[in-house]
């Protein structure tokens, strides 16, 4: 590969990177909103603080609760930090790569999910089984949305493998624009709902009965609680980079391309921000005709592909 | 029996209990339900610890409050609510307070936690130190309906209730409210007053509407003891109050941007709340406006030199409102959330007695400072707003409305009171005149403030009463869901916004 990076060096700053810098990413989303509002806002390094104050403090477990409680944290960071070997940050070339990782990478996410609802519903209230009712249905409808824009990408550049997938020249050239323009779309609202981001789920909000993903960790605390806020921020990372991959320059330098590759995360983290401060949150029995259209933008895109 | 036959009182007026009309208890029932039936208002239904009951019917298009006392001859009485869902709380409430049964009341459970005060037989046989909320609830069964529990401890810094949703899925199809944490015995701390503590007592019965109950208070102890108050200080007294609204309603209509995760107006609002707020300590030194008022006046007049400081200041806070209320009623997202969410039909509304903001917002046309002009509000009346849908976006429009009526009498009243000369302290008041009757209403900005004191032979309370509009609203907000998604629960309950210490005194 081109660039004075080798290949230690870059799989090693790839993990620095999955490892270190997402609580950053929520930290900007917040500043970013802050500032939209006229506020100060907490300080950009915030979740970093709060992550070292979860870890020093002890964790409450309900007595209802089961090993299941746990599983669901424990998954969440484990099936990101895989995931996140999977998915090329920029035009570096991901640490993992085969023929099919595609797949698994959607399914790590599934399986972080299926735990999550289970810790849920371990907790035996009320209040978590419904939010794991709503996390259940909604992502049932972002799924699609993710694979059938794996299949317009794979169609286009005849690989099942994140890294050529993404990064293949000419993607954003020719007849391939208009389909990655739909497929972006479709993750765009995959990147919100997957997130928790408004429009589909307020983050911020103190109120049980409107929240999807938040009131399934309502129950965590302590250290759980610490590998759930690393394990959502790290989901923003790398999800994030799927999104912005396709879009980012090809500089044909290493140190570049992860500088690129950092400044469009940072861009990425600063629309969330804008679209949070310029819109209010969806009604809930909205959020299913939101994800649909992600759905048919993604469907469009690999239609427009086979013909 | 006409409805003729009950003593007419004006708001605020106080008249010799001897001359309210003590009927025997079927045409005492048969007063109220022909009142109600003619279009009256059920404002108030309490016992005394005789066996005693008194209901205020108020005719809002006359400006009159109609006045009729009863004595039981037995703790128990055939129950009004099947006929009059109005009364529905106010006889489950005198149950409690007084054990006096009534019989066939359709809904017939506790309202606060507490045995009945005058030693009565408990109607629900409790034991002394039963905790609030612990009762038979509402259930729906069937195997695809589950049960929603929320309260009384909230993730948010609010004030304790206890909510029991009955859900199919995402749709709530019966809430039941379940309140009384708050309960401090404020009304049964007051009979004997006044004492020292008697104003603090009134004053803080809801904590976010201190003039209004304040205001409401010192009017029954002007109109027991016949002292009329200065043309000046009802003028203050009216900017403290519209000020409370100012504060409350941008308050609120930034919590309920908030609610929706609409970020622009409920950052802006939740600053802009603090001028209103500020503008308040400005006029008397407490944010909240507490001991702005004293029965009789004021405790501070508010001098030429302080109101012409203040209308500035007014004119500055009213056109930054105005710009951050301004961005909710152009963001689409916005209004879509607002007009979907927890219609309450009018014709309920009105048989449930709903009144202020809640009421307006159903096209019921109510105001106190109109129907029944106190103060200020006779001379400078404010402009009533009304909308017609019922739903979170009326409930909001309403409030819109309000704080440019407020900020129109607040101009006008602050201008005025610049150019007049200030007033000196009040003189203490005299003695309460004995066995005498005085109901006062003001419009707080959640609505309407009832207080109700009757004397005893020695002038001291013999009965006090305090209605808060959360009182009657309540069960409008139980209302407002059925139907509805469970998880606009907390856009709808903020839209309500209704006070639990008030309801729980």
């Amino acid at each position: 590969m081109p660039g004075p990076l080798v290949f230690p060096a870059h799989v090693a700053l790839h993990l620095l990177v999955a490892l270190l810098l997402p609580p950053l990413v929520p930290g900007l989303i917040a500043k970013v909103k802050a500032r939209m509002a006229g506020r100060t806002g907490p300080p950009v390094l915030q979740l970093y603080h709060d992550l070292a104050k979860l870890a020093r403090k002890e964790a409450v477990f309900s007595r209802t609760t089961t090993w299941v409680f746990l599983a669901g944290p424990v998954a969440t960071v484990a099936a990101g930090l895989v995931a996140s070997l999977l998915v090329p940050f920029g035009h570096t070339p991901a640490p993992v790569a085969f023929e099919g990782d595609a797949v698994l990478f959607a399914y790590l996410f599934g399986l972080a999910r299926f735990l999550t609802i289970l810790s849920a519903l371990d907790t035996g209230s009320s209040f978590e089984g419904m939010g794991a009712a709503r996390e259940a249905a909604f992502s049932a409808l972002a799924e699609p949305a993710l694979f059938l824009g794996f299949a317009a990408l794979a169609k286009a550049t005849a690989s099942l493998s994140l890294t050529p997938m993404l990064l293949s020249q000419g993607l954003a050239a020719g007849r391939l624009t208009g389909p990655l323009i739909l497929v972006l779309a479709a993750w765009a609202i995959v990147y919100l709902a997957e997130n928790s981001r408004i429009p589909v789920d307020d983050p911020n909000t103190h109120l049980e009965l409107t929240m999807i993903h938040e009131v399934m960790v309502l129950d965590h605390s302590g250290r759980p609680l610490a590998l759930v806020l690393y394990g959502a921020s790290l989901k923003l990372v790398v999800l994030g980079a799927l999104l912005i991959d396709p879009l980012l320059p090809a500089t044909g330098r290493g140190w570049l391309d992860w500088l690129v590759f950092l400044g469009g995360l940072g861009l990425l983290a600063v629309a969330v921000g804008l679209v949070e401060s310029a819109t209010a949150r969806f009604r809930m029995t909205k959020v299913p005709q939101f994800l649909v259209a992600g759905v048919l933008a993604s469907a469009f895109a690999f239609l427009l592909l086979l013909v | 029996m006409s409805p003729t036959a009950l003593l007419v009182l004006r708001n605020g007026q106080a008249a010799p209990l001897r001359e309210v009309p003590d009927l025997p208890p079927a045409a005492f029932r048969e007063a109220v339900l022909e009142g109600v039936r003619d279009g009256r208002r059920l404002a108030c239904l309490c016992a005394e610890s005789d066996r005693r009951l008194i209901a205020v019917l108020a005719d809002d298009g006359a400006g009159t409050l109609h006045v009729a006392r009863t004595r039981l001859d037995e703790p128990r009485y055939p129950s009004l609510t099947p006929d009059c869902p109005q009364a529905h709380l106010f006889e489950r409430e005198l149950a409690e307070q007084f054990g006096i049964v009534p019989e066939g009341h359709p809904w017939f459970k506790p309202v606060r936690s507490h045995r009945p005060w005058n030693g009565a037989a408990d109607p629900w046989d409790r034991p002394a130190d039963l905790p609030p909320a612990v009762m038979d609830f509402y259930r729906v069964a069937g195997d695809e309906v589950h049960e929603v529990a929320v309260g009384p401890v909230h993730a948010g810094v609010i004030e304790p209730g206890h909510f029991r949703f009955q859900c199919h899925g995402e749709t709530v199809f019966h809430l039941e409210i379940a309140l009384g944490y708050q309960h401090r015995g404020i009304e049964r701390a007051l009979v004997g007053g006044p004492h020292p503590l008697t104003f603090k007592m009134a004053e803080t019965a809801a904590g976010d509407t201190t003039i209004a109950h304040a205001w409401a208070h010192c009017r029954v102890l002007e109109g027991l003891s016949g002292v009329q108050v200065p043309a000046r200080a009802d003028r203050v007294r009216g900017v403290a109050l519209e000020l409370e609204r100012m504060a409350n309603h941008v308050g609120d209509l930034g919590a309920l941007s908030g609610d929706v995760g609409f970020l622009p107006t409920a950052a802006f609002c939740g600053r802009i709340r603090g001028d209103w707020l500020n503008l308040s300590a400005e006029g008397c030194g407490s944010r909240l406006g507490r001991d702005w008022l004293r029965p009789g006046g004021l405790r501070q007049d508010l001098d030429p030199l302080r109101a012409e400081r203040m209308l500035p200041r007014v004119g500055r806070s009213w056109l930054e409102t105005r710009d951050a209320v301004e961005l909710l009623w152009g963001a689409a997202s916005v209004m879509i959330r607002f007009d979907a969410a927890g219609r309450l039909d009018p014709v309920q509304a009105r048989e449930i007695g709903l009144v202020g903001v809640a009421a307006r917002a159903c096209g019921i046309d109510r105001d106190v400072r109109r129907d029944h002009p106190f103060g200020p509000y006779g001379a400078h009346p404010v402009k009533v707003a009304l909308a017609q849908s019922g739903n979170v976006h009326s409930r909001a429009w309403v409030r819109w409305e309000e704080l440019a009526a407020s900020t129109a009498f607040l101009s006008a009243a602050l201008e005025d009171l610049a150019g007049s000369p200030g007033d000196p302290k009040p003189d203490p008041l005299p003695p309460l005149a004995p066995e005498r009757l005085c109901v006062a209403l003001t419009e707080g900005w959640r609505g309407e403030v009832l207080h109700l004191g009757i004397t005893d032979t020695a002038g001291r309370f013999a009965r006090y009463k305090l209605v808060d509009p959360s009182f009657h609203n309540w069960f409008g907000l139980a209302l407002a869901l059925r139907g509805e998604q469970v998880s606009d629960f907390p856009l709808c309950n903020k839209s309500f916004n209704l006070s639990y210490c008030g309801h729980d005194l």
